[in-house]
């Protein structure tokens, strides 16, 4: 696993490249948080038989920038009771955490910005820094909703991390490296050989198929938790917080948050896609299988996650703080305690 | 046990529907339209901005009277015998009043549409009209009088003229109830 | 905290501090500038004080110095979503008072429009609760049929919010051609879109698990608060002026009235509140399918009336079933053609005073979903 990166091929280990290297997934991001607002906008409207965004430029595809610009000229306010400091601090902490996550993700065969071993394992715990800058947001804007938010979001982020962690540590279990770069490549071949149908092996993984399944499930549903997405939206909770932990901050350091939501929701569809779509493998053998597809197939296969997330919220209600933690505790994680088992035990038997 | 793993199911199965239905209305045709390039036709009916066809207007008040919120303002003056400018009304009579002033206040207008019910002749009617925003409160107060200024102090001096000669002539006749109706409404 | 104090910490001491939050005036889910003063500890809600009068605009006194067709556009804007309802018990009490004898074929125009109203009143009611729980799409999807009614409203009445279309004695302007045919496709896409919300968000799990057992207001205490409407049927107690007091033509209809049943939480709570309300909807369809039925084609739709109204010396009270509850005019009349007082009777500030009675102890969450489910309308409420 040394080189991994083409761009360390390409122009050699020196500060250019690796520059670029921590620049492209930035790029990647913001082009991708466009996008993905975009599609919010869009899905929402076509789920509600709306049009949608139809104005700036064709089909309103524009809208996204002209948000953004409209966000970047507003005034920068600092609410006067504040605590200054941590309210300025807050948004970057925030994208900070997610964007750190884009360090491990490999986006193909041969680029990932750095092929560490313990790549699952970073994210899990680069993903929790989101949790203080929502903290910090929300204590340091000294509004009572934003407190309260900001109380819920601690409280969901640290239940839901559990069974994501052991739904995560289960593919481990049975691809045992917590390299994404080496998961992926177990994942070689069609589609079955994907670790939410088993990964690759005999037929005997047919016994395992259940539990994968059920823990890509898992998965996700700790994932809607984790990036704060409907069903789980209690931090920002709208109809009762007004807007949560965010109901103070305007202009770019609100753009900053919901930069970070979309970045974020981008992480968690990249590890599901990594650990349990195969990643960059096309679903067909050696059809459209190499290097460069290997970027399409990865950002297709994250966004269409992306894309059902955004599905999910404009279907579902929201859930109470209490009913969410009954959720996380008491059906995610046992249910992902199970699989756990069923998982160990077939890897130990096999 | 038995209800744990059937709350589960449950939850899993009508959030599936739901997302079934959704999924189905991705598809269908939209119902909204491009605002200002489309437009939904209005019914006859619609009860927009008022016009005020001022021919047709015989100066009798009852629109401001009928107006809950007031925002009618009638000034009217005596039509002078002498004067060389006379009119007929559609319905064949002779115009007894120049209307001087007639405002509607948009501003505070309610849409109610009891003015056009009220007007004796038919002359205030609702438009299909909805769009006349404007940055100045006072651009939506909006005047239907044709006469000029200049043509209301000419027709107040006929007025005038009129009385004084009928007072020469007549003087039983100044204190004719119906004069001093006009005269308070004018002052008003 | 002081070191004193630090000493004689018990375990029953052990109270977080309990946090007063002002929900409102401007509040996304308050349905107007309604204020609650809450007090939570932690999550859980133990005070609530609601604080009325932002909308305030002095109806009763105002009526006073107007005549009596000028009241109308007034009552169109107590409860402002449900317009048409609205003008009908003030309509049927200076008609009681005059004792005029309105043609039938107003009648059956005013049933079919006041329960297109109703309908959409309750779609709103719906739509306004699926949304307080966080589910958006169905909002819109009521919206969308709401706004085919309104088009209906809108081509009788020429106002698509604020109708202003009774007249004591009659109604403003007759039916336009295809009138029945709009009511019937209506009544057609009203039931299609109520099939669907039914899977998407009423028979939702997430919707149960939030609005079921929540808010639990017993048949005792919502007749004891003078509660009526949906919030009073929600609660089991089979109470309708339209068949208890029929007023009107209401008794030539065949229709039932939902009650709360229970067959989700128990009798009383959200669930059960906002289900009647979309029975309802169903029942609204029914007698408008039997109205447009019987209803004559010919005649005038204005009865013999003075032009001027004067009603003779006297009082009167009249109350009619509105979507959202009773809603009753008190009119005392000194013989001119302005009211010597009028009094509302709205049904929105009746059932806001359980508020507090029945949110206390659920969560801050919950207290937006108990709000959203007594359905009020702050002009209404504020008059």
């Amino acid at each position: 696993m040394e080189n991994v990166n083409f761009l360390y091929d390409l122009l050699g280990r020196n500060i250019i490249s690796v520059v670029l290297v921590i620049s492209l997934p930035l790029m990647f991001v913001l082009v991708y948080a466009l996008v993905a607002i975009l599609a919010e906008l869009k899905v929402s409207a076509w789920i509600q038989e709306r049009l949608g965004p139809m104005r700036t430029g064709p089909w309103g595809i524009m809208q996204p920038i002209a948000e953004v610009v409209k966000l970047i000229q507003k005034e920068d306010i600092t609410p006067d009771k504040s605590s200054k400091l941590l309210y300025n601090l807050a948004p970057f902490i925030i994208f900070t955490g997610a964007y750190a996550a884009f360090a491990v993700i490999p986006f193909s065969e041969y680029f990932v910005p750095a092929g560490i071993n313990l790549g699952l394992f970073y994210i899990f715990a680069v993903g929790s820094i989101s949790a203080i800058g929502i903290v910090m947001g929300g204590w340091a804007s000294n509004n009572k909703y934003s407190l309260m938010g900001a109380m819920r979001s601690v409280a969901q982020l640290i239940s839901y991390e559990v069974p994501a962690a052991m739904a995560v540590l289960s593919i481990v279990v049975l691809a045992s490296t917590m390299n994404m770069q080496e998961i992926n490549k177990l994942q070689t071949g069609w589609f079955w050989n994907w670790f939410i149908f088993g990964g690759p092996g005999t037929l005997a993984k047919i016994w395992v198929i259940p539990f994968t399944l059920g823990l890509g499930l898992i998965y996700f549903i700790s994932s809607l938790a984790e990036t704060n997405r409907v069903p789980f939206d209690i931090p920002e909770g709208e109809s009762e917080l007004v807007a949560g932990f965010h109901t103070e901050y305007g202009g770019m350091k609100f753009a900053m948050f919901f930069f970070a939501e979309y970045a974020n929701m981008f992480v968690v569809a990249a590890v599901l896609t990594t650990i349990f779509l195969g990643g960059w493998n096309s679903p067909f053998n050696t059809f459209m299988q190499g290097p460069f597809w290997g970027v399409f197939w990865f950002v297709s296969k994250a966004f269409s996650v992306v894309l059902v997330q955004i599905w999910i919220r404009w279907t579902l209600p929201r859930f109470r703080v209490d009913q969410l933690m009954y959720i996380g505790w008491k059906v995610l994680l046992p249910l992902s305690f199970i699989c756990f088992m069923a998982i160990s035990l077939f890897v130990m038997l096999k | 046990m038995i209800q744990y793993i059937k709350n589960i199911w449950a939850g899993l199965s009508s959030s599936f529907i739901g997302m079934k239905i959704t999924w189905k209305h991705l598809f269908v045709k939209k119902v909204t339209i491009q605002y200002p390039d489309q437009r939904f036709t209005l019914p006859e009916k619609a009860r927009n901005r008022l016009y005020l066809e001022m021919s047709k207007c015989n100066g009798c008040n009852s629109c401001a009277i009928a107006c809950p919120v007031n925002c009618i303002t009638v000034e009217t003056i005596r039509v002078s015998p002498n004067d060389p400018q006379q009119e007929v009304h559609f319905n064949g009579k002779d115009r007894k009043l120049w209307v001087s002033r007639y405002e509607i206040d948009f501003a505070k207008c309610c849409y109610c549409g009891l003015c056009t019910a009220a007007c004796p002749s038919d002359a205030i009617n609702h438009t299909t009209e909805y769009e006349y925003s404007e940055y100045k409160r006072e651009n939506l107060v909006y005047k239907f009088q044709t006469l000029t200024p200049e043509q209301v102090i000419e027709k107040e001096r006929l007025l005038a003229e009129f009385r004084t000669q009928e007072k020469v002539c007549h003087p039983e006749t100044d204190k004719k109830p119906a004069d001093n109706k006009t005269a308070d409404k004018t002052t008003e | 905290m002081s070191d004193k104090k630090r000493l004689d910490l018990e375990y029953s001491q052990l109270e977080s501090d309990r946090m007063r939050i002002n929900v409102g005036p401007q509040h996304p889910s308050t349905h107007g500038v309604l204020r609650l003063e809450v007090e939570v500890e932690g999550e859980i809600v133990t005070e609530v004080v609601p604080h009325l009068g932002y909308l305030h605009r002095c109806f009763e006194k105002h009526c006073e110095k107007m005549t009596y067709p000028q009241v109308l556009p007034y009552i169109d804007r107590l409860d402002y979503i449900s317009a048409m309802n609205n003008e009908w018990p003030y309509v049927m009490a200076l008609e009681k008072l005059m004792d005029i004898k309105v043609p039938d074929k107003v009648e059956y125009i005013r049933v079919i429009m006041a329960e297109l109203n109703r309908i959409a009143n309750h779609q709103i009611a719906v739509a306004t609760f699926g949304l307080d729980a966080g589910a958006f799409t169905p909002f819109l999807f009521f919206f969308r049929d709401r706004e085919y009614i309104i088009w209906i409203l809108e081509k009788m009445s020429g106002a698509r919010l604020l109708y202003n279309y009774f007249r004591v004695g009659g109604l403003a302007a007759d039916v336009y051609p295809g009138f029945k045919e709009d009511c019937l496709n209506i009544v057609k896409q009203v039931r299609k879109t109520n099939a669907e919300v039914m899977d998407l968000l009423i028979y939702n799990k997430i919707f149960i698990q939030r609005s079921a057992n929540v808010g639990i207001l017993m048949p005792d205490v919502a007749i004891n608060f003078a509660c009526s409407g949906p919030v009073l049927r929600g609660s089991g107690v089979k109470y309708d002026l339209r068949k208890d007091e029929p007023y009107s033509i209401y008794d030539r209809f065949d229709f039932d009235i939902p009650v709360g049943t229970g067959e989700v939480g128990v009798v009383g709570d959200c669930w059960n509140r906002n289900i009647v309300r979309v029975y309802e909807m169903e029942q609204s369809c029914r007698i408008i399918e039997q109205a447009v039925a019987q209803m004559p084609d010919e005649g005038d739709v204005k009865a013999l009336v003075p032009k001027r109204i004067r009603p003779p010396k006297g009082e009167v009270y009249m109350r009619a079933e509105n979507p959202k509850g009773d809603l009753g005019f008190y009119i005392v009349s000194n013989g001119t053609d302005k009211p010597e007082r009028i009094k509302a009777r709205g049904s929105s500030f009746v059932n806001l005073s359980v508020i507090p009675e029945i949110s206390k102890g659920y969560m801050f969450a919950d207290l937006i979903l108990i709000l959203g489910s007594i359905d009020i309308v702050l002009g209404e409420v504020d008059r």
